[in-house]
């Protein structure tokens, strides 16, 4: 049975469909990559599948209780299941790292203080942060606070890892870190892991199965050899970085050519 | 016709939508309480909570001393150049002490507390709604306003009321002063008098509207900032609604807790 289900789900926007009629199985223990451009819907789709949001229609199921119509015991006993890392990490820039990941444990077990400082300590040692614990989140660099927002994402040990853009505005060496990271995750903690990205380098180190968004819907869903080998024009010109149609003359080029042509560019 | 109907009932409705906002806040705080208060409570809470009372009172104590120096200066100065007319200059004792302890004290450090700390929450809690620190609460099965708003209006309601103790005391000295420029006046004998004048009902209805505009400007500034939508502009316009909208209450729940203490005799 799939740890996660989304059954037709749909979601709208001041009337403007965002999402429409997605269907999705996460089997238990896999890694998910939610790939897509821009505005394709793939961090809404990542907010339903957290509970953030409601949708105008259908349903998302976590461990076989529909999250989009459950109680709020029920939700909490949900989200105690699943780590998210956020793309901005959303660290706590009052608190310091170490108290970033503490907080969960703080407020939702009965651990005593010493116990939680050591499960803090392993934490950020597998994120490679153990030394850093003191410092606060406006002293570390971008690639330190989402591995930090990942060691608070594990605190409860949850059975699914979810993160959103980890490799966004960071160096490919930095990203390459953080794609080793989530596959050492997966292997140590046989998580299921979720990640949302655009960056096609990541998707294919750390995917099991690929599910690939186009203006609110999937056009592919697939391993990652299926995926590489899709013939769906969409799915190709986003592996091919191609930038869409050659022979339309971008905008900003027929504007600047009509510019030119007029007496005050001549002057 | 029919539109301005409209929007009347468009305007009450919103308005009815926020005040009951406000009380669903005001109830999940109450709730809350437990958790920050000492001993019973998490440890951290409290000492957020003692860093929140170090913010809303002791940084505000030079503002708020001075504001109540002024204005006991301004209110013997009026008071005597009228008074003096009738031979009744030590009437300008009565007048301040009783001015301040009943209203002034309150409704100036209410004014101090939502113009520096109201607008200071509105802006910290709008922050972290737009850089996804509410929504990682939310996530960790933790509720932001239990969390944030718990310690924050414990602070208020222990500070404010203290705050407006010395707003008293300062304001009493500045009548003290001008009493012993005008009539030399000796400054112990000013303070029997001002004993002599004010009573303990006095001394308890400041109180009581010093702890009603701490739970106005708290949970008002904390709504503005939970209203946050996204983006600098909006944490602004939050920022300036949190202490037009408080100030504004503070001075309409002082108009109704007057009435009610005068007319039940208790003024």
């Amino acid at each position: 049975m799939a740890i996660i289900s989304v059954r037709d789900l749909v979601v709208e926007y001041d009337g403007r469909r965002v999402l429409d009629g997605l269907n999705l199985d996460i089997e238990h223990g896999e890694t998910m990559v939610l790939l897509g451009g821009s505005g394709s819907g793939k961090s809404t789709l990542l907010r339903h599948i957290i509970g953030l949001e409601r949708p105008k229609s259908g349903s998302v199921y976590v461990k076989g209780i529909d999250i989009t119509n459950c109680s709020p015991a029920e939700l909490k006993k949900v989200r105690h299941s699943i780590g998210v890392a956020f793309q901005s990490a959303a660290l706590f820039n009052s608190l310091s790292v170490n108290d970033n990941v503490a907080l969960p444990m703080r407020e939702l077990t009965k651990l005593a203080p010493s116990i939680i400082d050591l499960v803090v300590w392993m934490n950020l040692s597998v994120v490679g942060l153990a030394d850093f614990g003191n410092l606060y989140p406006q002293e570390l660099s971008g690639g330190m606070k989402k591995r930090a927002a990942v060691a608070r994402a594990l605190a409860l040990g949850p059975e699914i890892l979810v993160l959103d853009e980890p490799s966004a505005g960071l160096d490919p060496i930095v990203a390459a870190e953080l794609d080793e990271l989530i596959l050492l995750l997966k292997q140590t903690f046989q998580m299921t892991v979720i990640v949302v990205t655009h960056e096609m380098a990541s998707a294919f180190t750390i995917a099991d199965r690929i599910a690939m968004l186009y203006k609110g819907a999937f056009r592919s869903i697939g391993t990652k050899d299926e995926i590489k080998a899709s013939q769906d024009p969409r799915v190709r010109q986003f592996l091919d970085r191609d930038p869409g149609d050659k022979g339309k003359e971008p905008a900003i080029a027929t504007y600047f050519q009509k510019y030119l042509q007029t007496p005050e560019a001549n002057l | 016709m029919a539109t301005v109907f409209d929007s009347v009932g468009r305007e009450t409705i919103s308005h009815l939508d926020y005040v009951g906002n406000l009380n669903i806040q005001w109830w999940a705080t109450l709730r809350a309480m437990k958790s920050s208060l000492p001993f019973i409570g998490k440890s951290y809470r409290w000492q957020t909570a003692v860093q929140q009372m170090l913010q809303i009172g002791v940084d505000a104590l030079p503002m708020v001393s001075l504001m109540a120096i002024c204005t006991g200066l301004i209110l013997a100065l009026q008071g005597a150049t009228e008074l003096r007319r009738f031979g009744a200059l030590h009437y300008v004792i009565d007048l301040v002490a009783v001015g301040f302890t009943r209203e002034l004290g309150p409704l100036l450090t209410a004014i101090a507390v939502s113009g520096r700390s109201g607008s200071a929450f509105a802006a910290e809690i709008g922050t972290m709604k737009v850089t996804e620190e509410i929504d990682s609460l939310r996530v960790m099965a933790i509720d932001p306003v239990e969390f944030i708003l718990g310690p924050k209006y414990l602070a208020a309601l222990i500070s404010v009321p203290c705050l407006s103790i010395i707003c008293n005391v300062c304001g009493i000295m500045a009548g003290g002063l001008f009493m012993f420029f005008s009539t030399h006046l000796s400054p112990p004998l000013y303070f029997r008098y001002v004993l002599a004048s004010i009573k303990l009902r006095d001394v308890i209805s400041g109180l009581i509207k010093s702890v009603a505009f701490a739970t106005i400007i708290a949970h008002v500034s904390c709504l503005e900032g939970f209203r946050v939508s996204a983006g600098a502009d909006s944490v602004g316009r939050s920022t300036t609604s949190a202490v037009v909208k408080s100030t504004f209450l503070v001075i309409v729940a002082d108009a109704v807790f007057t009435a009610i203490f005068y007319f039940t005799g208790q003024a």
